[in-house]
C-alpha cells in the first residue's frame, strides 16, 4: 500500500508541491528565525568566550551577566588567591567608557584590562601589530570591526590615536574577536593603563580570573570560593549560561523570536493543513472504494500518516536547508547573527512533524467516519 | 469461508429492512425484502430513483447493516460478521463496480486492477501480473499504462470491471454500470457482465434503471418503496426478445 499511498500524493504536482511549500515555509521560518535567536544570545556571551586562558570567573555575587559589573575590591583578589586550590588568579577590567575622536566626535568603547604581568584573556588573533606591544605606555589593541567603525576603509595599521579620560591612547595592534551584543568597538588594554583611561573610581577590579590546581575541578574550587570569599564563583560555562538566562528572562528578546516562530508554525499548519484536508476530501470517494474494496480503517489511516510523514521530511528538509543557506550567506555577515545548533535542527523537526501529524488528524476522522457505501451515492 | 455452488443461492435475503434516521424523521429505505440470487446468472435490481435498489445492493455487498432480518451471501450470513470479518470477506469474495468508476486517477490502469490483490497481500509485482492478464483478457492490453484521465468512459468502466474481477470473487455488485456510458458502449459493458456471469459460475448484481439493459438479465428484481414487487426470470437474452416468466411477489 505504500506504493499507492505515494501515489495518490504525488498524482496532483500541483497540490503536492503545494503542501509541501507550506511546510517549507513553515520550517524555514521556525529554522531561521530559531538560529537568529540564537545568534543573539550566543552574542551576549562573545566576550566571555573571548577571554580565554582562565576556567573560572569570580564575581561580585550581585552581579547577574557579563555586562552587569560590580567592581570589587582589589583585597577580593588576594583573597581568591588564599583558596586552596585555586593555581593562580589575576584581576580584569571591564567597562565602558567615552573614547574622544581626533575630529571630535565620541564614541563609546568597550574596554578591557588585562593583568599586566601575565595579559591573561588578550585576544587568540592578531590582524596588525603584536600582543607585546601592549606593554608599551598608552597602548591598546582594538578589534577589527571596532577599527572599521572609526576609520572606514583605512587600512589595518597600528599608530591611530585618541583620547580617553584626557589621556592619548595609541593603537598597536589589531585583532580578532566576536561581535558583541552592544556592538561597541573593543579595546584591550593592561589593567594598569586601563585604570587611567577611566574616571578616578575607589574601586575598579571587574572581575577576578583563575585557574584550578590540576586534579581539583574547576566546580569544586568555585565551591570554595563562593563558601570561603563570599565572592561569586562560576566556571565560564556557567557564566555564559547565566548571562544567556538574564538576557531571557529579563528582556523581550525571546517573547518576540517566540511570536514569530509561533506565526510560522501556525501558518504552515493552516496551509498544509487545509490543503491536505482538501486533497484528502477529492480523495473521499476513492478512500471510499478503497474500503468497500476490504481496505481497513488501519490500512487507510496508515496511508494518511504516510503521506503526511512524506510531505512532512521533504517539506522540513527544503525548509531546514533553505535556513541553512541563508545563514551561510547572509547571516555570515556583520549585520546578522545566525548559529544553527542542532537543537534548531531537532526542535523545527519536532515542529514540522507535531504540524502535519495536526494537519493529517482532521483527514482521518474524515476517512475514520466515512461509511463505504458512500461509493454508491452518484 | 463457505463458496457458492450452483444449487444453493449465492445471495439469500429474509425479511430485509433498512431504516435511516429515527422518531419522527425516520425513513424505511427497505420494507421487508425477500430475494434469491444465484451464481452463473446477471440479475438485476430495476425501479424508479429512491426506491432502495442502491441501499439493497449495499447491505448485500455488506458496505451498510441492514435494520432486520437476514442477508446470507455464499452462505455466510452477514450479520454475524464483526466489522473486520466484513471487510476481509468483502475483500475476498465481493467484486464493486461504480456508477462512476471510482478509479484512483493518480493509478495506471493496471495499477488500478492491482488494488484489491494488493489489499488482499499480495506484492506488487505479483498483483501487477495478475492484473495485466485480466485486462489483456479484456481488450485493453494496450492501454495497461494508461491513466484513468486518458480512457474514454467505456474503457474506465472495463477497467473497473477487471479491478472487480482480479481477485476471482464469487459475487459481483454493479451500481448503474452503464448510466454514465452512450448505449452502445453500455451493451458491450453488459454483454461482458453477462460473460463474467456465466464464465465462472458469478452471482453478478446489477442496479440499473436504464431500460435499455434489462435484456441482459437472467432475472430481474423490480422494486418500488423498499419492496420487491415483481420478480421476472429471463431467459437467457441471446436473442432479440427475452422469453420471461414473470411472478409477482408484492
Amino acid at each position: 500500500m505504500i506504493w499507492i499511498a505515494w501515489k495518490m500524493l504525488t498524482g496532483n504536482p500541483g497540490k503536492y508541491v503545494g503542501i509541501i511549500l507550506g511546510i517549507s515555509f513553515a520550517a524555514l521560518l521556525i529554522a531561521q528565525q530559531s538560529s537568529i535567536f540564537c545568534g543573539l544570545m550566543r552574542l551576549t556571551t562573545s566576550q566571555i568566550q573571548d577571554i580565554t586562558g582562565a576556567d573560572i570567573w569570580v564575581m561580585d555575587p550581585n552581579v547577574q551577566y557579563v555586562d552587569d559589573i560590580k567592581p570589587m575590591s582589589d583585597n577580593d583578589l588576594y583573597r581568591v588567591r588564599g583558596v586552596s586550590g585555586v593555581e593562580w588568579a589575576v584581576r580584569l577590567y571591564k567597562g565602558i567608557t567615552r573614547a574622544r575622536l581626533p575630529d571630535g566626535n565620541f564614541q563609546q568603547v568597550i574596554m578591557i584590562g588585562l593583568d599586566d604581568a601575565s595579559l591573561v584573556g588578550a585576544p587568540q588573533i592578531m590582524l596588525a601589530g603584536s600582543l607585546e606591544d601592549l606593554r608599551q605606555p598608552d597602548s591598546i589593541i582594538m578589534d577589527e570591526a571596532g577599527y572599521r567603525l572609526l576609520w572606514p576603509g583605512q587600512p589595518l595599521l597600528p599608530g591611530k590615536s585618541f583620547e580617553m579620560n584626557d589621556r592619548r591612547a595609541i593603537v598597536v595592534g589589531v585583532c580578532k574577536s566576536r561581535r558583541t551584543f552592544m556592538t561597541f568597538p573593543i579595546v584591550y588594554t593592561r589593567y594598569s593603563q586601563a585604570t587611567l583611561f577611566i574616571p578616578a573610581e575607589r574601586k575598579v577590579l571587574s572581575f577576578v580570573l583563575t585557574s584550578p590546581v590540576p586534579g581539583i575541578s574547576s566546580e569544586e574550587v568555585c565551591e570554595r570560593i563562593d563558601n570561603q570569599t563570599g565572592l561569586k564563583a562560576l566556571t565560564r560555562d556557567q557564566f555564559m549560561e547565566t548571562t544567556i538566562i538574564y538576557y531571557l528572562k529579563k528582556t523581550g528578546i525571546p517573547m518576540n523570536f517566540g511570536i514569530t516562530v509561533l506565526l510560522g508554525f501556525i501558518v504552515g499548519t493552516a496551509i498544509s493543513g487545509q490543503t491536505f484536508y482538501l486533497f484528502t476530501i477529492e480523495n473521499l470517494k476513492q478512500f471510499g472504494a478503497l474500503k468497500a474494496m476490504g481496505a481497513t480503517n488501519m490500512r487507510l489511516v496508515g496511508m494518511i500518516l504516510l503521506q503526511a510523514v512524506v510531505v512532512g521530511v521533504v517539506g522540513y528538509g527544503l525548509g531546514v536547508g533553505a535556513a541553512a543557506i541563508f545563514g551561510a550567506t547572509i547571516g555570515n555577515t556583520d549585520r546578522l547573527a545566525f548559529y544553527m545548533p542542532w537543537g534548531v535542527l531537532v526542535g523545527t523537526g519536532v515542529a514540522v512533524m507535531f504540524m502535519v501529524v495536526l494537519a493529517s488528524l482532521l483527514s482521518v476522522r474524515r476517512v475514520l467516519v466515512l461509511p463505504p457505501a458512500i461509493v454508491f451515492q452518484g | 469461508m463457505p463458496t457458492a455452488i450452483s444449487h444453493q443461492p449465492a445471495i439469500r435475503c429474509r425479511g430485509v429492512t433498512k431504516d435511516y434516521g429515527t422518531g419522527n424523521a425516520l425513513v424505511r429505505a427497505l420494507r421487508g425484502v425477500d430475494l434469491e440470487l444465484w451464481p452463473g446468472e446477471l440479475s438485476l435490481l430495476v425501479g424508479p430513483s429512491g426506491c432502495g435498489k442502491t441501499t439493497l445492493l449495499s447491505v448485500i455487498a455488506g458496505i451498510l447493516d441492514q435494520s432486520e432480518g437476514d442477508v446470507a451471501v455464499l452462505g455466510t450470513d452477514l450479520g454475524r460478521l464483526s466489522n473486520r470479518q466484513k471487510v476481509r470477506f468483502r475483500g475476498r469474495h465481493i467484486g464493486f463496480v461504480f456508477q462512476q468508476f471510482n478509479l484512483l486517477p493518480a493509478l495506471s490502469a493496471v495499477e488500478n486492477v492491482s488494488v484489491p490483490l494488493v489489499l488482499q497481500g499480495y506484492r506488487k509485482r505479483a498483483a501487477m501480473a495478475r492484473a495485466e492478464q485480466v485486462l489483456k483478457s479484456m481488450g485493453m492490453g494496450d492501454r495497461l499504462a494508461s491513466l484513468p484521465g486518458k480512457l474514454s468512459g467505456g474503457q474506465q468502466q472495463r477497467v473497473a470491471i477487471a479491478r472487480a474481477l482480479v481477485h476471482e470473487p464469487q459475487v459481483v455488485v454493479c451500481d448503474e454500470p452503464t448510466s454514465a456510458l452512450d448505449a452502445k458502449t453500455g451493451h458491450v459493458i453488459m454483454r461482458l457482465l453477462r460473460n463474467v456471469a456465466m464464465e465462472r459460475e458469478r452471482a453478478v448484481i446489477v442496479v440499473t434503471h436504464d431500460a435499455r439493459v434489462f435484456e441482459f438479465g437472467d432475472r430481474i428484481a423490480r422494486m418500488e418503496d423498499g419492496q420487491i414487487v415483481e420478480i421476472q426470470q429471463q431467459t437467457p437474452a441471446r436473442g432479440d426478445e427475452p422469453a420471461t416468466l414473470t411472478m409477482k411477489t408484492a
